[in-house]
């Protein structure tokens, strides 16, 4: 065993995963082939809302290659109903969720039969055949009108309302009253932003296999989430835990839209105990963007008070939050993850919070890549905008005038998160030189006196968020029904080789490789001798999954006191082998030596001295394994500064991104090539909140953008090359120092580019424009704007009511 | 229908629907699962192949449609165990997250190679509009890309496929195998 030759942490690792993601040696679910498989394929409402009057089967059954179709009738005696872990209050409603509709539908797209047949062609085939007679009732699609429960989406609910969940600092104690705050303030700032429904659109579509064979439900599916998922399928079927194995092998993203217990793994699971034989669905695109959940779709109404120097003295924010038909895994919880990030980096005095969940006639809403906190990060991103404006004040120093010093941490914020690091100051100088903001702001300036038709605007974003999901004890204050700790073990083979289980399920970000590092760096072995196993839960028994950018806070963490355990036993063993006190032991680049001799013994000798078990200590087990759970404190906070300037063609509408700086804080980095990619794809989908991407229903609830022609996940062409560098405070809050960057790109970036788009344009009588900003809806804005520049285009309430910020 | 069909080197014959798409006959029938399928509608390009060393999307195409053609997918790329120069530079540029369009992108990147040799971002950048990533923001692909460019020069082609000895150069940042 050769010891390292320099430190793993920090190194640009090429990728361990690459070699078969590039060679087309790839795991996918939908390769799986399995010995008399089944394939399953499901027919779909084609209306939002409807009673069920008859399903006739009888032409499809009798197709060729079909073995059975079934109906929510068939599986309503065994279906359960789909989980929500999250009831964010005690009266929270909470519908039934049939895996298959049963009696009505209440979105389109939603699953009311199956087909199961020989091969897929067939099995779609057949589909066609099966006759539904639909009773259609009124659409429930606008949240407004939903809270009026003139017609109700579940009628036994009695109401749309979902839930209310208040965060209020008064009240918790940290911090004043918002009401009094407003009242007696210099300046107040209210404005109404509306979040668009989005897709998460991972590029690998959903598939499941299942496999009832040997005593043993097996089942492969294009997961983020494998533990949690046998855990749920158990609750919602009966089947034992223990006789549930769930795999999620090679995942082609997931973004939290993989973060899902499905209808159709729940049927896929029943049809194959059904049929006593292998079933495989997989989705095409147009059923992902039918029925996997959706993202964001907010309306946020901000108030905002500040004194005349800039200072900001309340932040009030209320919320309507579409959770679409049903409540999923943690539908109800997603804008209330937003409820400790609305203050953001800035020293609020008093914040009150406020969002109500509303049921509507759409696909249900639940995690999309940073969850709730791109909602509050917008949000608060474009009020220190319009306070900048309000005052006439350069929108950077209104920030640098209210956020947290880099000498005032640890600080503890009026939504009652304690912040353990970080220093705004230093990533936004860092920012601006690369940026060139003084010279961009002279351009801007010359633009304008001369009326070019192409205005330049430069748009800020100093975000933080909240990541490592999440202390344990914090989940269950918020109601959360499972745990945020995360398990890692290490099994050291007698040949000095390495195996860790990772509680982690990693769908692209490279574990494998991170985790080798991490465990080469700690114990002193080469990067190529370690082997990372995941995702399935007959090897990794337990674990909490990725999301939340929590794996490397979280499961970095315990991976690091796995390996702490092992090297505390070889410690114990090396002293009895070197017939030494264990506190004379010293630990250093793979080898155990006896303090000022030259005696040593490898990690290799003493794991070999394990194995064989010929003369260990007394009461020493043989073999050096380690597990360990770690459950953390504290969230970690990365943050940042993004800056972005946009070319704005006024005779079009067109946006350009000219440039695109973000420097992010994310604490020490593991990997850099994995971290500036992890900002490179955030910052693209970030960008495509603001630009491109919007689920649209038209006004019957059919979604009209469910294809890649229709929904728009930008490509190549339609972005820039991003400038990304970095500043670091480590986090305190776990020994790596490490705080999470999977959705820092996606959090920052939205505010960034709409307020540079704005800034381009406000001169010309814009104050607002919908997301996402297409050139159609910037062009109508300015023609708002052109037409009477001396009233503000968007009226007083911001987007929802601005007559030139839509169209 | 009957059809033959060369696919990465092998000859196959076989009687196919004629509604099966070429990429479910290299899928399901070949068992080429290198080549994914990421939409309906030809938009995402993860099923992207060459047929007779030209890219094409195998979810738009029937399997009877490349009868008497020759199909090379992302497996039959690489060559006595050294890997394309665009796999390699993929690899070496951090051009992949969860990897599931990299197939296609790779293709459409040695066609695009084959028009343009030393092409600059924007040309990277359009050459690419019908294939779509989620993970990577594509600053990476196009990085890729472009040293790929540097690392096959003259230029590769459809009669001139290239396989590069180099496993590791000198953009790679470190490590390698």
């Amino acid at each position: 065993m050769t010891a390292t030759a320099e430190p793993e942490v920090g190194k640009a690792r090429l990728r361990k995963e690459d070699a078969r993601l590039i060679t087309g040696q790839t795991k996918w679910t939908d390769n799986i082939q399995l010995t008399g498989m089944l394939h399953m394929a499901v027919l779909r409402s084609p209306v939002a809302h409807a009673r069920i009057r008859h399903i006739d089967c009888s032409r499809a059954t009798a197709m060729p290659g079909v073995a059975l179709v079934l109906t929510g009738e068939d599986f309503a005696a065994e279906q359960g109903s789909l989980p929500c872990a999250w009831p964010i209050t005690e009266d929270m409603k909470s519908p039934p969720a049939p895996a298959l509709a049963v009696d009505q539908v209440n979105f389109a797209g939603e699953a009311v039969a199956l087909v199961i047949a020989d091969n897929a062609y067939r099995a779609a085939d057949a589909l066609a055949a099966i006759d539904v007679d639909y009773d259609e009732l009124p659409v429930v699609l606008d949240m407004e009108e939903a809270l009026k429960d003139q017609d109700l989406v579940h009628p036994d609910l009695g109401t749309n309302k979902c839930a209310t969940w208040v965060f209020d600092s008064a009240e918790a104690g940290s911090g004043t009253d918002v009401e009094e705050a407003i009242a007696s303030a210099e300046v107040v700032i209210e404005r109404t932003f509306r979040q668009q429904r989005l897709i998460p659109s991972f590029m690998e579509p959903r598939s499941v296999v299942v496999d009832p064979s040997a005593d043993m439900f097996t089942m492969w599916s294009a997961t983020q989430i494998p533990h949690i998922l046998r855990w749920m399928l158990s609750a919602v079927t009966g089947i034992a835990e223990h006789k549930i194995r769930v795999i999620a092998p090679d995942v082609g993203g997931g973004f939290g839209g993989k973060l899902q217990v499905t209808p159709e793994e729940v049927l896929c699971l029943l049809a194959a105990r059904r049929m006593g034989r292998p079933v495989k669905w997989t989705e095409s695109r147009t059923e992902s963007m039918l029925s996997a959940h959706h993202g964001r779709d907010q309306i946020q109404k901000i108030t905002l008070s500040a004194r005349r120097d800039g200072t900001v003295t309340g932040l009030k924010v209320e919320l309507l939050a579409d959770m679409g038909a049903y409540l999923r895994l943690v539908t109800p919880g997603i804008p209330i993850l937003g409820a400790f990030m609305f203050n953001a980096i800035y020293k609020f005095p008093a914040y009150r919070f406020e969002c109500t969940n509303v049921f509507t006639n759409k696909t249900p809403t639940d995690a999309y890549r940073g969850a709730g906190r791109p909602e509050a990060t917008f949000a608060i991103e474009r009020m220190m905008d319009e306070l900048a404006v309000e005052l006439g004040m350069d929108p950077m120093k209104i920030r640098e005038m209210n956020w947290i010093k880099h000498d005032e941490f640890p600080f503890t914020t009026v939504a009652g998160m304690t912040y353990d690091s970080g220093n705004y100051e230093a990533a936004t100088a860092r920012a601006m030189e690369l940026f060139g903001y003084d010279d961009l702001r002279e351009e801007q300036k010359r633009r304008r006196e001369s009326g070019d038709p192409v205005q330049l605007g430069i748009g800020i974003s100093t975000y933080t968020e909240m990541c490592g999901l999440a202390p344990s004890r914090v989940l269950g204050a918020l109601r959360y029904a499972a745990g945020g700790w995360e398990t890692a073990s290490i099994r050291m083979l007698p040949t000095g080789k390495v195996e860790v289980i990772t509680g982690t399920s990693p769908h692209g970000q490279g574990h494998e490789t991170v985790w080798s590092q991490i465990v080469a760096d700690r114990l002193g072995v080469p990067f190529e001798d370690v082997e990372v196993l995941h995702g399935d839960t007959a090897s990794s028994h337990k674990g909490m999954d990725s999301y939340g950018s929590r794996s490397l806070t979280v499961g970095g963490t315990a991976l690091v006191h796995a390996a702490d355990k092992v090297l505390a036993k070889a410690r114990k063993l090396a002293a009895h082998m070197m017939e030494c006190d264990e506190a004379d032991v010293e630990f250093a680049a793979g080898s155990f030596s006896v303090r000022g001799t030259s005696t040593a013994r490898t990690l290799g000798d003493v794991v070999l001295a394990a194995h064989v078990a010929h003369d260990l200590p007394e009461g020493m087990e043989p073999g050096m394994d380690a597990d360990a759970t770690f459950d953390p404190d504290n969230f970690s906070f990365p943050h940042g500064t993004h800056l972005c300037a946009t070319e704005v063609d006024t005779e079009t509408g067109m946006v350009k991104i000219r440039s695109y700086v973000a420097v992010d804080d994310v604490g020490t980095v593991v990997n850099p090539l994995i971290v500036d990619g992890q900002v490179h794809g955030g910052l693209a989908q970030g960008i495509a909140q603001a630009l491109y991407e919007e689920a649209i229903h038209d006004e019957m609830g059919t979604l009209t953008t469910a294809t890649f022609a229709d929904y728009l996940v930008p490509s190549a062409a339609d972005l820039p090359a991003f400038m990304t560098a970095r500043t670091a405070t480590p986090a305190t809050s776990n020994p790596l120092g490490v705080k999470g960057v999977g959705e820092a790109g996606t959090i920052a970036s939205t505010p960034a580019v709409v307020n540079s788009v704005l800034d381009a344009v406000r001169h010309l009588g814009v104050r607002d424009i919908e997301m996402p900003l297409s050139p159609e809806r910037v062009w109508t804005a300015l023609q708002g704007g052109s037409a009477d520049a001396s009233t503000p285009a968007a009226g007083g309430l911001g987007s929802i009511d601005a007559q030139g910020g839509q169209s | 229908m009957h059809i033959s069909v060369n696919v990465d080197g092998v000859t196959y014959a076989d009687e196919v629907e004629p509604r099966l798409l070429l990429v479910h006959y290299l899928r399901e029938r070949l068992g080429k699962t290198g080549t994914v399928v990421g939409c309906d509608t030809g938009n995402c390009g993860a099923c992207t192949v060459h047929l007779d060393g030209h890219s094409v999307k195998s979810c738009q195409m029937f399997a009877v449609q490349a009868n008497g053609h020759e199909v090379t997918t992302i497996e039959g790329l690489a060559r006595d165990g050294k890997l394309h120069p665009v796999q390699q530079a993929f690899r070496s540029n951090h051009a992949l997250q969860c990897g599931f369009c990299t197939p296609g992108m790779i293709m459409q990147a040695i066609d695009l190679l084959a028009d343009e040799p030393d092409p600059d971002d924007e040309t990277v950048r359009k050459g690419l509009e019908g294939n779509l990533c989620r993970c990577t923001g594509y600053q990476n692909i196009v990085r890729a890309v472009q040293d790929a460019a540097h690392r096959m020069r003259p230029g590769a082609g459809p009669k001139m496929e290239q396989h590069s000895d180099d496993h590791v150069t000198a953009t790679q940042p470190v490590g390698g195998e």
